[in-house]
């Protein structure tokens, strides 16, 4: 499998770094599932921040602090950890990697679809980010997402099928950013539904008139 | 930054790789005070920079160091160095004992997850090569693009923050992070 699109560069470094929100570090840790490049390059970042971990000025601490952890392995309550006994996994019958597995399936490993009307399915996803929504769409094969602008940022990762909008087309692992600039309209492809991953932090803008009296009912 | 990262190196001359190994292959207790003398005050600097009081960062080196010991048996010299290693474990722990929050990451057990098509790093050697390389890179970049980055690890600022926070426009952020880690591409022979 060959990923052709890509987390900017700037995300890259705020999810190495820590500073990027729970909701948005889903869709990254997801594309990271799929990517070992960008998995390279994030290991990259964390050796960066390694050398300012190295080069940093010095605070020192007080010797409560050391003698605490001394004490805390010296009691033998923290026992080195083996290596996790190698559980074989049981692959997600939906097909969806971790870390987004985990918050997408519930106990049986189903997930919960909403309809949204057209065909088109939703699976709102729970984090702990306020203000920012992470969902699963399901667009049906061959049919349009409505034509959209963004309020704010949104975030798309493929996760099975495909879609095309003006900036190219999408598979499973591509990722796209799209911020208030960008006006689109996504197609998925014919021959199967396309699953995504979308978190965003305003409501999209649809054009069409239908579109936007339906939107507070759809949630979207 | 201060140019003194060979401040309370151990007089040894151990390196940081060779005492975690130590602690990771013998649970050796010695070892892990030249780690603890060398990362706590650095780990809690970093945490006084990202806005935590004195008390809360304390804690959170605390619970590093204690990982540290209890996970030193999955530190693997070929894919990161001893500070990286540490690096990424006080970084979870700030995001969960300080935003309470979650960090989603990939699992290397699930099925689902695409393995690398070819070992990245042998070897603790060609890794520890790689790293220098790209410290030497970082060490080069224009003023305007290091300055990003460091605010980026010193303040766990998000480059939107970092944007607000110098005044400029987000897409002349976003290019020089692009610009920066191409550089870094570069030296370190990636071709992406």
């Amino acid at each position: 499998m060959t990923i052709h699109h890509h987390p900017s560069d700037a995300l890259l470094l705020d999810y190495a770094s820590g500073a990027l929100g729970e909701a948005w570090s889903l869709a990254v840790a997801t594309h990271l599932a799929f990517c070992p490049s960008c998995r390279a390059m994030v290991g990259q970042l964390e050796s960066i921040g390694a050398g300012m971990l190295d080069s940093v000025d010095l605070a020192p601490l007080s010797d409560k602090t050391f003698e605490a952890v001394m004490s805390r392995l010296e009691t033998g309550t923290i026992e080195p950890a083996l290596p996790a006994p190698l559980a074989p996994v049981k692959p997600s019958a939906n097909g969806l990697p971790q870390p987004l597995r985990r918050y997408a399936e519930n106990a049986r490993g189903e997930i919960a679809w909403q309809r949204l009307g057209l065909g088109a399915s939703q699976c709102l996803l729970s984090t702990g980010d306020v203000g920012v929504t992470a969902r699963l769409l399901r667009i049906p094969a061959g049919k349009p997402v409505p034509e959209h602008t963004h309020g704010g940022l949104e975030l798309t990762l493929v996760l099975s099928g495909a879609f095309s909008d003006q900036l190219g087309r999408y598979q499973a692992g591509d990722f796209q950013e799209a911020d208030e600039g960008l006006e689109h309209q996504p197609h998925a492809e014919s021959g199967a539904d396309c699953i995504c991953l979308a978190v965003t932090d305003a409501p999209l803008r649809f054009k069409s008139l239908a579109a936007r009296i339906a939107q507070p009912f759809l949630g979207i | 930054m201060t140019g003194k990262p060979n401040e309370q190196q151990p007089a040894a001359g151990r390196t940081m790789d060779a005492l975690l190994m130590a602690v990771s292959e013998s649970k050796d207790k010695d070892a892990f005070q030249e780690l603890y003398r060398y990362y706590a005050p650095r780990l809690k600097s970093f945490l006084l920079g990202q806005g935590a009081g004195s008390h809360m960062a304390e804690e959170v080196v605390q619970e590093t160091m204690v990982k540290v010991w209890r996970k030193a048996s999955l530190f693997d010299p070929a894919k990161a160095s001893a500070s990286t290693w540490i690096f990424t474990i006080g970084r979870n722990l700030r995001i969960d004992m300080l935003r309470k929050a979650s960090r989603p990451e990939p699992d290397f057990d699930d099925p689902a997850f695409a393995p690398d098509p070819e070992p990245l790093a042998s070897d603790a050697i060609f890794r520890e090569q790689q790293d220098r390389l790209l410290m030497a890179a970082v060490n080069e970049l224009p003023e305007t693009q290091s300055e990003i980055l460091k605010l980026s690890f010193f303040q766990e600022r998000t480059h939107g923050q970092i944007a607000e926070e110098l005044g400029l426009p987000l897409g002349t952020v976003k290019s020089r992070i692009r610009l920066a880690l191409s550089k870094l591409r570069s030296e370190i022979g990636e071709n992406e």
